[in-house]
């Protein structure tokens, strides 16, 4: 089932256009990973999602439901946490806490208390004293502890200590083994590649590339480290081959997914000592997404 | 280096504020030269400055506009009559521009984060303060040149240079007072509401221990600066010894902010934040509790002041009747005139201003929403199942009591001192039936402000621009001689002046259905448009 679905949104504030039919589908228990660079229209999609912009054209349902006409009944089902969170700053945390769950019309104390120590947070302290990473621990604690059925999180560890990033992503993982759906959008990649089923990147507000990340990776390249007996010549030459480097009589490169098979038999030829190789990472699909599809020169990092 | 880039974050703090300085400004100087060059007109002969003189002799008029001036003074200058009417009056206005300007560029720049990110850069720890100093300074300064050489230029009959100046000079200096008192609030508080807040109750207690003190005992008045600034004797005596002293206070209190602005981490206050509760009460956690506790410390601030000033004036009442036996002819005098007595009369002006400051509170209630957005606070509610006419409807039905809470307040204070100083006092109805008659003008204008939070977010700040307006043709039209159809433009010109006239139903019904209209169209565009944050 479907619990999430975009059609052709678009959005423009004034001449510009921030969002450019996109399309966007989360099912049922899945967690989606909503990622792109900054600007790209993420925040603004997700402010759509959750009726506080209008979109211009298009139209997104929750749960069968329009976003905009039927908001408030939407959101009784779902959580969101932002990236930047906004509080009061003469309430205590743990009053809006409680505040937060009582708008959404699902308190459950047990649960709250439960996140409060796994997340290590003081309630009583007033919110203008909270640094970042606990300002966002007053929201994925009120998100968390309400069971909601589809989790919104537009960047919700941008302020977090790793620690605190693993405590965030076992709460995914139960939510998500409670059969609950997540739209989580995020620069953290190696938090998206552990956690997402399927991923979806955003660019200059269009989607470019939809899909889990085994067909991404199918479309993309992987990275090789080999050693030979006799120096291999002329590889640089082969169809498919990409970031040739060599350091400590090692060569290492990328090649294109379909070109593998090729270049595998050519450099057996030369003595294979050790080869290695490794599926490319979500930042290396995310780079070259980054730098625009027509380049060569997709780098590489290290996760 | 601690100011170093000083230079350029004035030009920085100009180029956000220009717009509301310029307005300001503007505002200041052309209602004080038109006000002026009315005067010579208005006060004839000797005959009329006399009548002017015995009427402001009674001591609610000194607890309303300050010690006058001699008869002789009176008479040899007309400008005596000016500063004795606007000067106060002036200075209050130029103060709340300060406390505006300088709360804005301090600690509400603070609390967004604005000065993180500027001492960031290579600038000095007190380069912002002191830009945003400089930008105060040079507000009052173009203020008092402006004001003063309009003034003298002009060639209006009584108004010399010199007096002119020193005109000029009390208001731009009172500005700085009130600038650098906010300022050192800046630091102390940890909010940027709780700046203007304690800073308008710094002004407002400065203007009530002046009135008491006018009226009572002379050296209360020099406890506050109020007192002193109106006793200048501009355009007879021309004391800038008092001018001077005022500019002294300023600068050693402008001294002060500078030393705890350097003395303290960015971001705290010396008034600590106290701790907080581990729960959420039952009621907090209904819509109507939430914006009742977030706008609680300004309305109960208000509701103090608000009762306050009744209640001097409702001393002050006492002191009316007592003043008006004295002089029984012209009691009888304004009797045959108008069939109600002078203490009726000056009731109705009374509630008039009241009412428009009443009113307020009630606006800020409504404005707060937009504030919550521009600072990423709506999303709490927009993006959990609590729809935005909620939301909307609770600030404005708050505003709707926060305007009965402050009427009643008034009526109430003026009653039970009236009560207890006067023979011949107001009944309870009347007091409150001449407080109340307003709550149909105020509910208009605070659905005005519902319309902009709904359709015109960005203009919000307009509706002050009526306020002001609504002020100014109360206090302003009988000198200004306003044309008609100007004066019909503020709603509480309409309002039937109880007791001095008959309650006429027809006007409330009228204003109501204007209120309803305006407000439902301000709720449909609020539920229409895009929420920024
Ligand atoms: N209210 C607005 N008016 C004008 N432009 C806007 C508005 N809101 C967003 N934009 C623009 O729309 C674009 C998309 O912004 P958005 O916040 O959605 O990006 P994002 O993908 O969330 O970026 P980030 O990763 O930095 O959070 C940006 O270029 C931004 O400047
Ligand atoms: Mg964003």
């Amino acid at each position: 089932m479907v619990v999430l679905k975009t059609t052709n949104i678009t959005k423009s504030f004034g001449k510009f256009t921030a969002l450019d039919g996109v399309n966007i589908e989360v099912k049922e228990g899945e967690i989606y990973g909503f990622i792109g660079p900054n600007g790209a229209g993420k925040s603004t999609t997700i402010r759509i999602l959750l009726g506080m912009l209008k979109a211009t054209e298009g139209s997104a349902e929750m749960f069968g439901m329009d976003v905009w006409d039927d908001a408030v009944e939407i959101h009784k089902r779902i959580a969101y946490v932002p990236g930047d969170v906004n509080l009061w700053p003469n309430l205590s945390g743990g009053e809006v806490i409680d505040l937060f769950m009582k708008m959404n019309g699902r308190v459950n104390k047990a649960r709250k208390e439960a996140l409060i120590k796994k997340f290590d947070f003081d309630p009583t302290k007033k919110c203008r004293t909270y640094s970042k990473g606990n300002r966002q621990k007053v929201a994925l604690i009120a998100a968390f502890a309400q069971e909601a059925d589809l989790y919104i999180l537009d960047e919700p560890t941008s302020g977090l200590d790793p620690l605190m990033e693993n405590v965030f992503q076992e709460c995914v993982l139960e939510a998500k083994k409670l059969g609950k759906s997540v739209l989580l959008s995020s620069h953290i990649l190696s938090e998206v590649e552990k956690l997402c089923d399927r991923v979806g990147i955003i660019r200059g507000g269009k989607m470019i590339e939809t899909g889990t990340l085994s067909e991404m990776r199918h479309l993309t390249r992987t990275n090789f480290t080999v050693k030979t007996k006799e120096p291999i010549t002329d590889l640089n030459k082969m169809k498919g081959i990409y970031n040739l480097e060599e350091k400590n009589a090692e060569l290492s490169f990328q090649v294109d997914t379909e070109e593998i098979d090729a270049i595998i038999r050519y450099i057996s030829g030369f003595g294979i000592v050790k080869l290695e190789s490794a599926p490319p990472t979500l930042e290396d699909l995310f780079m070259r997404h980054y730098e625009g599809t027509a380049s060569d020169s997709g780098s590489q990092g290290e996760l | 280096m601690l100011f170093k880039g000083t230079h350029s974050l004035t030009k920085f703090i100009f180029r956000q504020r220009r717009f509301k300085i310029i307005i300001w400004l503007l505002g200041l100087i052309l209602v004080t030269l038109a006000a002026a060059s009315a005067y010579p007109e208005m006060y004839k002969g000797d005959e009329t400055r006399q009548a002017y003189a015995l009427t402001m002799e009674n001591p609610a008029m000194i607890a309303m506009l300050g010690v006058g001036y001699d008869l002789e003074d009176y008479l040899s200058s007309v400008g005596t009559l000016f500063a004795h009417e606007m000067l106060l009056f002036t200075i209050i206005a130029v103060a709340i521009m300060n406390i505006l300007l300088v709360g804005r560029s301090t600690r509400a720049d603070e609390e967004d984060g604005r000065i993180e990110m500027i001492r960031a850069l290579s600038v000095g720890r007190l380069a912002y303060t002191s830009a945003s100093m400089i930008v105060v300074v040079i507000t009052n300064l173009l203020l008092a040149l402006l004001t003063g050489l309009g003034l003298g230029l002009l060639g209006i009959e009584g108004f010399d240079f010199e007096s002119s100046l020193l005109y000029g000079s009390i208001l731009g200096v009172s500005g700085l007072l009130f600038g650098s008192i906010t300022a050192v609030f800046a630091q102390l508080t940890e909010t940027s509401r709780g700046t203007t807040m304690s800073s308008f109750a710094i002004l407002i207690g400065a203007y009530l221990i002046r009135a008491i003190g006018d009226v009572s005992n002379e050296m209360l008045s020099y406890v506050s600066p109020l007192g002193w600034l109106s006793r200048t004797g501009v355009f007879a005596d021309n004391n800038w010894g008092l001018f001077l002293l005022t500019l002294i206070v300023a600068i050693v209190i402008l001294l002060l902010s500078f030393y705890l602005n350097a003395i303290r981490d960015l971001g705290v206050g010396f008034i600590a934040a106290r701790k907080g509760k581990r729960h959420a009460n039952p009621f907090l956690q209904t819509t109507f509790g939430l914006t009742l506790r977030l706008g609680r410390t300004n309305i109960v601030t208000w509701a103090i002041g608000m009762f306050a000033m009744s209640l001097s004036f409702g001393a002050v009442l006492g002191d009316l009747e007592a003043y008006f036996i004295e002089i029984e002819f012209m009691q009888a005098f304004i009797e045959e005139e108008s069939g109600y007595t002078m203490t009726e009369q000056f009731i109705t002006l009374l509630m008039a201003i009241m009412s428009l400051i009443s009113v307020i509170p009630a606006v800020m209630t409504v404005l707060k929403l937009k504030g919550e957005e521009n600072k990423f606070r709506t999303e709490n509610y927009y993006s959990r199942a609590v729809s935005r006419t909620n939301v909307l409807g609770n600030h404005y039905f708050l505003a709707i009591l926060v305007c009965v809470l402050m009427q009643s307040l008034v009526a109430l204070g003026l009653w039970s001192v009236g009560q207890s100083m006067m023979d011949d006092a107001l009944s309870f109805g009347t007091t409150f039936a001449s407080a109340f008659v307003y709550l149909p003008a105020m509910w208009v204008v605070i659905s005005l402000a519902t319309l902009l939070v709904g359709s015109l977010p960005k203009l919000t700040s307009f509706v002050w621009l009526y306020v002001v307006y609504c002020f100014i043709v109360v206090y302003l039209s009988g000198i200004l001689d306003f044309p008609e159809w100007l004066n019909n433009l503020s709603v509480f010109e309409h309002v039937p002046q109880i007791p001095a006239e008959d309650m006429n139903f027809m006007v409330m019904i009228v204003l109501g259905i204007v209120a309803i209209v305006v407000t439902v169209i301000g709720f449909m565009a609020y539920n229409r448009r895009d929420i920024a944050g």
